[in-house]
């Protein structure tokens, strides 16, 4: 602030509280204490009498109240008071408390392998917390997930199940990209595809659709999904050859998955969270598969 | 002199309107020239067009009747919803959403939160993602195309009221926009708020 704008604020509290005391004091008596004013209005008069004693005093109190605290706190101008507070310097204090107590609990599990932490009751009661602030908006309270939000509980990872693979996951999040294959398989080609893709997961097709799919298939999308519909945990890229997908599993959601392509992401929680408590919901992520 | 004001009562009115905006002036007019109120963050754009109509169909359906957009210095809000807000994020906002209520959760760093996925199945049905929301449906932003006619207009008043827009932005402000729906402009404004200060805990 300005030092103009400074002895601005400075004037006008000091000044407004000199002229409450003022006011006061010119009011502490009157001239004719026990009479009426002479004021009658709708039958009510006034007696012209001082103030109450305990009004007065209670009045001089506040005053001596808001210099203590304005002496104290941050209040005039650029004076930052004798206390040295401020919002985010409790802030920080409040924090740093949190840091203190919190921060050996954290460090304690840190030092343990995501695999071993897997076994700490306390660590996953911790992580169960963790799971529901951050990660249940999406994956649900038991981290079975929804459509287009991956199920954490079964065995299909989509970017890979290990401590290591689940910590990247979580730190920096993930951008899946699938392309949309409508334009260059047309609606024949994607009917067929689809198809085939539902013979991959083993299920009961019109074999010569299925057929036609394959070389479609092995054309576009075996670079991501692989020749056996395996998937590729590096890309993200789902198995196709099991019970679990992501976006249903009805021919029309295949048929829209590969028409369109799907951009599911999953964002990143490094900033967030850090380190440590990504080092613990990554063990509850496991522990979830258990 | 107790009974010549109370007497006139025009000098009565003056005298305790005098009295009462004494604290706000002390308290506002200052802060006014302060470059920490007035100055924008590094990194700090104006809202794109499309965001810009996502602004006002977040003021429209009465988003801020249930949240807010302003996160205290309190550690337990810092610790929930990241660093708290400041003045210089908010420079080119008119007007301020900061909302007073929150009966769902403060909005002001939900950028980046979540996946654009799952903004749609939340808006389209909040149950589906959060099963025990309260949250209303939305569905009608999905089939309601942005109405990109009025976009220079707003465009140009924000200009006059002091955000950089250019001219050519103006100009362009509907370009590119054929087919977005409300529901795209919604995702498009909600994902950009609060994330340019990415310090968290």
């Amino acid at each position: 602030m300005s030092s103009a704008f400074s002895w601005f604020v400075i004037l006008g509290t000091l000044g407004s509280l000199a002229g409450y005391f003022l006011l006061l004091y010119l009011n502490r008596t009157t001239k004719n204490p026990g009479r009426t004013t002479g004021h009658v209005y709708d039958g009510i008069e006034e007696y012209d009498n001082p103030l109450p004693a305990w009004w007065f005093w209670g009045f001089i109190i506040s005053i001596l109240f808001a210099l203590g605290y304005l002496l104290y706190y941050p209040g005039l101008g650029n004076f930052t008071g004798f206390g040295a507070w401020s919002q985010v310097g409790e802030l920080t204090d409040d924090q740093d408390a949190a840091d203190e107590r919190y921060g050996p609990i954290f460090a304690q599990y840190a030092a343990v392998p995501v695999d071993d932490l897997v076994n700490d009751p306390a660590a996953m009661r911790m992580g169960r917390r963790l799971f529901a602030t951050n990660c249940s908006v999406c994956h649900g309270t038991a981290g079975t997930g929804s459509e287009g939000f991956p199920n954490l509980t079964d065995e299909e990872w989509l970017w890979g199940g290990d401590a290591e693979q689940i910590k990247a996951t979580i730190s920096n999040g993930r951008q899946a990209s699938m392309p949309a294959w409508g334009p260059a398989l047309q609606d024949q080609g994607v009917a067929e595809v689809a198809e085939y893709v539902m013979q991959l997961a083993g299920r009961d097709v019109d074999a010569s659709l299925a057929n036609a799919g394959r070389a479609r298939f092995n054309t576009f999308c075996v670079a991501c999904h692989g020749p056996e519909g395996a998937g590729q945990p590096m890309m993200g890229a789902p198995a196709l050859n099991n019970e679990i997908w992501l976006y249903g599993n009805s021919h029309l959601r295949i048929e829209d998955a590969i028409r369109n392509g799907r951009n599911g992401q999953m964002p990143a929680f490094a900033e967030r969270l850090g380190a440590d408590k990504v080092h613990i919901l990554a063990a509850y992520v496991k522990n979830l598969q258990q | 002199m107790n009974e010549f004001i109370e007497r006139n009562i025009g000098l009565m009115i003056l005298l305790t309107v005098l009295a009462v905006s004494f604290g706000g002036i002390v308290e506002i007019v200052p802060l006014m020239s302060q470059k920490v109120v007035t100055e924008p963050i590094e990194g700090l754009e104006p809202l794109t067009p499309l965001q810009l109509e996502g602004r006002d169909i977040y003021i429209r359906e009465g988003c801020t009747v249930c949240h807010s957009q302003m996160i205290r210095p309190l550690r337990a809000e810092v610790e929930r919803y990241g660093h708290y807000s400041v003045a210089g994020e908010l420079v080119y906002d008119h007007p301020f959403v900061f909302g007073s209520k929150r009966t769902g959760p403060d909005l002001a760093r939900v950028g980046g939160l979540y996946s654009d996925d799952w903004h749609r199945a939340h808006l389209l049905d909040p149950r589906s993602v959060v099963p025990g929301s309260i949250m209303p449906s939305y569905p009608w932003l999905f089939d309601t195309p942005v109405n990109v006619e009025d976009l220079p207009k707003k465009l140009a008043t924000l200009q006059k009221l002091g955000v950089p827009y250019t001219d050519d932005d103006i100009a362009n402000a509907a370009q590119g926009l054929e087919g977005a729906t409300e529901a795209d402009a919604m995702i498009a404004y909600l994902q950009q708020l609060g994330i340019l200060i990415k310090e968290r805990r």
